[in-house]
């Protein structure tokens, strides 16, 4: 553990593969930091851009996003949607200066436990390294400074 | 005025299982604190009748109108504290469930984390119910019919015991014929009974009972609709034949010049391109594979041999694939297995020596319909002397399949003694350990024993040939020595595995998948035949290898479990579903492609849209995507979603 820093993660999972992957960790007893808090939705089609701003904004050191595979949602093409809106997340995570490593969007099963868990601490460890977020507007303030700055 | 929000919280202690790691009392202390809370209690077992009675008195003698429990996961247990909330009078949807077990003491190491991530899990739920509105469950009729996809036993039993309790029913098969692969085997362990003797009655009651429509070559292309009320779209492949007039007298199969290898004899001996799969099968009417028909292939349809020396006039070349549909209020999905290829490993020597074989090839061997009409031999003709059944050839096995294939032990110790009793030849057996888990099972094992079959403990890990004798080496972990056994006959029980096309059906019936590529069951224990999507199960091998005896009791299982819906005649349909303020909506029509059920529609006269709550399933896309905020999904608002973002960050 570096510098004592707990990050806090959002984890926003669709509860018919990703929250059920999650269940299934915690059901084969899968150790990994508490680090991560869990919303569930039914589909990670139901998930807005402002959930994920609205965690930075709320003091979250990353955010996870989670849905089926492609192919398998619940609701058909929730994730196919939600793969479409990601590109803009991303590109309005990037235009407040969020790292990349802070937010990840995966597709998770239901039988995937393991793998939930080693998302997890994969992400856990990378938002470690970069430090606590300090928040959107300190973030703005920064970036106006470093661009006022050269 | 606004009614006062009064809040119960109760934190489960699960037994040890969540406060082994939380400490329930300090979060129930924490939660009191907390806005709206009157009370907060931690208990022994929130789910036992004493931890239910809780809340209900709670709820009547404290005015409460908002509960969060702080327990397992709410795919578990949601409906439970629902119901408990419904019968004190309580609207059910004015609750909320913390998951603090699976997603909090299960995976967490440390204690004292455990604990801050319970608060901060409770906190969130407590903010969230405060935005809570009653919601009604609504009811939807449900359609009598049922659909049973894949005619194997597990199938056939079900789409039996539908019918027998008088309701219609649909069963659709993917090849020309029913029966799957029980048709395949000789003999079934542990009883010895001739497979065909206990099947073909079985089969044939299928094409005998009225109220049972059977769909041969055909396969389910679409499914809409909800529990209680699908719309299923059925492909009819060609088959060239038609059904009705055919008498299924056999010339045209005499006369065909096409050989194929037959699929049903695992490519043992041949097939004609106009064939029906064994004698026995149902329909007993052929088909045409187009494939390898000469008159679809290479003479541009000048071969016309079935045509002519068809005396009814059946043949029907332009005959085209249609398209069905059907509408059932549940669907059974029994499309069984596939077995594993072992020319993918060369250190089995499959495809390379003609003597080695597999299990199925085996069992048409040793059957007396079979290829050799029951003989046993070599591919030279000589009867072996010397025989060796390796088990478990892809399961068990790290490069392969993890999973144990469940039937091959007893599977080969049948072959076993079918071997002796053929050829009286020296058997040798190649096992890991040996599973004989079911009833008479151990029993059938201490006879093969005692028929003086050897066995060797280790796996069989390559047959080589040595002047001109195959032979199979592995190590005997028993005696801790390596054997060489020359062998005539090598006889591979291979894998079960998933369908090739596991993954196409799993997506057109919503079904999910295990690690292992079976169709996921909803829950391992209590819901085994259930899945994903309300009103479709499963039975048989399609959810992973099983035997017979479990394969029909799955069947029938799954046939009560369908006929369960249809007795109700309705179905509870959630009131989780999309709603628009027509104040707020600008008429601007991007929600109405993103709906994959059609379920919004534009209203021109107000010009706005509007949710159609029936088709409407709640996935809550298209609230994503409203730009002007008017589009919301009850029960998961963005007001509750965001607040529970909020206050999970907060502590
Ligand atoms: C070598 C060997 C020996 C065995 N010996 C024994 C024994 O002695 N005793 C015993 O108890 N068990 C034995 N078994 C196991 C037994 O075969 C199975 O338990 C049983 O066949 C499972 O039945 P099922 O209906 O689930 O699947 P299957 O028999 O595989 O039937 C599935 C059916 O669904 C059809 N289908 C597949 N996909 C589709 C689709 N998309 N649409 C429509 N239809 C589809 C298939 O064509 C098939 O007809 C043996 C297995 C093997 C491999
Ligand atoms: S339900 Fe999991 S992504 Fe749609």
């Amino acid at each position: 553990m570096t510098n004592g820093f707990e990050p806090k993660i959002v984890g926003i999972l669709c509860n018919w593969c990703s929250y059920a992957g999650a269940d299934l960790a915690g059901i084969s007893r899968l150790k990994y930091p508490a680090n991560i808090r869990i919303i569930r939705v039914m589909c990670s089609g139901r998930v807005e851009p402002s959930f994920v701003l609205k965690a930075f904004q709320k003091g979250a050191d990353g955010v996870l996003v989670s849905g089926c595979h492609p192919g398998d949602c619940h609701y058909m093409e929730g994730n196919y949607k939600m793969a479409r809106r990601n590109v803009f997340i991303e590109e309005l995570l990037a235009s407040f200066g969020i790292e990349k490593g802070r937010y990840r969007q995966t597709w998770i099963s239901a039988s995937e436990g393991e793998i939930f868990a080693q998302v997890v601490r994969e992400m856990v460890e990378e938002v470690r390294k970069l430090g606590p977020f300090p928040g959107l507007g300190a973030r703005l303030k920064e970036l106006a400074a470093a661009e006022g700055g050269k | 005025m606004l009614e006062e929000i009064r809040i119960g919280v109760y934190v489960c202690h699960c037994g040890s299982n969540i406060a082994d790691k939380v400490d329930c009392p300090a979060v129930a202390a924490y939660a009191s604190q907390l806005p709206h809370v009157v009370v907060a209690r931690d208990y022994q077992y929130m789910c036992s009748d004493p931890g239910q009675e809780l809340i209900r008195q709670d709820i009547k003698e404290l005015k409460l109108n908002r509960v969060v429990v702080a327990s397992c996961s709410p795919r578990m247990h949601e409906p439970t504290f629902r119901k408990v909330c419904e019968s004190a009078g309580l609207n059910g949807y004015l609750y909320e469930m913390a998951n603090i077990r699976e997603h909090c003491s299960w995976v967490t190491e440390d204690p004292q984390q455990a604990t801050e991530k319970a608060k901060a899990l409770v906190r969130a739920a407590v903010a969230r119910v405060v935005h809570h509105e009653p919601l009604f469950e609504r009811w939807a009729p449900v359609n009598p019919n049922i659909l049973v996809v894949g005619g194997g036993i597990a199938g056939i039993e079900a789409a039996l015991k539908v019918a027998a309790a008088g309701n219609k029913v649909w069963l659709v098969e993917k090849s020309p014929s029913i029966g799957g692969n029980m048709a395949r085997l000789d003999k079934t362990f542990p009883t010895l009974d001739c497979s065909a003797c206990i099947l073909t009655p079985k089969m044939v009651s299928v094409a005998q009972d009225e109220n049972i429509t059977l769909l041969t070559y055909a396969e389910v292309e679409q499914v809409e609709g909800y529990v209680g009320n699908f719309r299923v779209t059925i492909r009819k492949k060609a088959r060239s034949v038609d059904l009705n007039k055919c008498t299924g007298c056999g010339r045209c199969q005499e006369k065909c010049p096409v050989e194929v290898p037959s699929e049903f004899e695992a490519g043992l001996a041949m097939r004609k391109a106009i064939y029906t799969p064994f004698p026995q099968a149902v329909p007993n009417k052929p088909a045409i594979d187009r494939e390898h028909c000469r008159h679809f292939t290479r003479t541009k349809g000048k071969c016309r041999v079935c045509f002519n020396v068809c005396q009814v006039g059946a043949i029907d070349y332009d005959q085209e694939d249609e398209l069905v549909t059907y509408e059932c209020g549940a669907i059974i999905v029994a499309t069984g297995y596939g077995l594993f290829d072992p020319s993918v490993g060369p250190q089995w020597g499959y495809g390379r020596y003609d003597d080695v074989i597999t299990a199925i090839q085996f069992e048409r061997l040793v059957n007396a319909s079979g290829p050799t009409k029951g003989k046993v031999v070599c591919k030279d003709g000589r009867v072996p002397e010397r025989i060796a059944i390796l088990h478990c050839i892809g399961s068990r096995d790290e490069n392969y399949h993890p999973y144990c294939s469940r039937i091959c032990c007893m599977a080969s110790l049948k072959l076993a003694h079918l071997a002796r009793e053929k050829t009286g030849a020296e058997v040798y057996n190649f096992y890991i350990d040996l599973r004989a888990f079911g009833k008479g099972y151990e029993e059938f094992y201490n006879r093969i024993l005692e028929e003086g079959v050897n066995f060797i403990r280790g796996k069989g890990a390559e047959v080589t040939q040595k002047d001109g004798r195959l032979v199979v080496r592995g190590e005997d972990t028993l005696l801790g020595r390596y054997r060489e056994v020359p062998v005539d006959l090598v006889i591979l029980n291979t894998a079960l595995e998933p369908q090739p096309d596991a993954t196409k059906v799993a997506q057109i019936f919503g079904i999910q998948r295990s690690a292992d590529g079976f169709f996921l069951e909803s829950h391992p224990k209590l819901e085994p035949l259930k899945t994903a999507t309300d009103g479709v199960f499963i039975a048989g091998c399609c959810q992973g290898p099983k035997d017979i005896p479990d394969s029909v009791a799955q069947g029938a299982g799954a046939a009560a479990e369908a006929l369960s819906l249809a007795t109700a005649g309705k179905v509870k349909i959630s009131p989780v579903v999309a709603s628009i303020d027509p104040d707020l909506c600008s008429g601007c029509r991007m929600c109405l492609p993103l709906c994959p059920y059609g379920a919004i529609s534009f209203n021109e006269e107000k010009k706005v849209a509007e949710v159609n709550e029936t088709l409407c399933k709640g996935c809550g896309t298209c609230a994503a995507s409203c730009g002007s905020g008017a589009l919301n999904v009850r029960h998961f608002t963005r007001n509750q979603i965001l607040t529970q973002i909020e206050e999970v960050l907060a502590v």
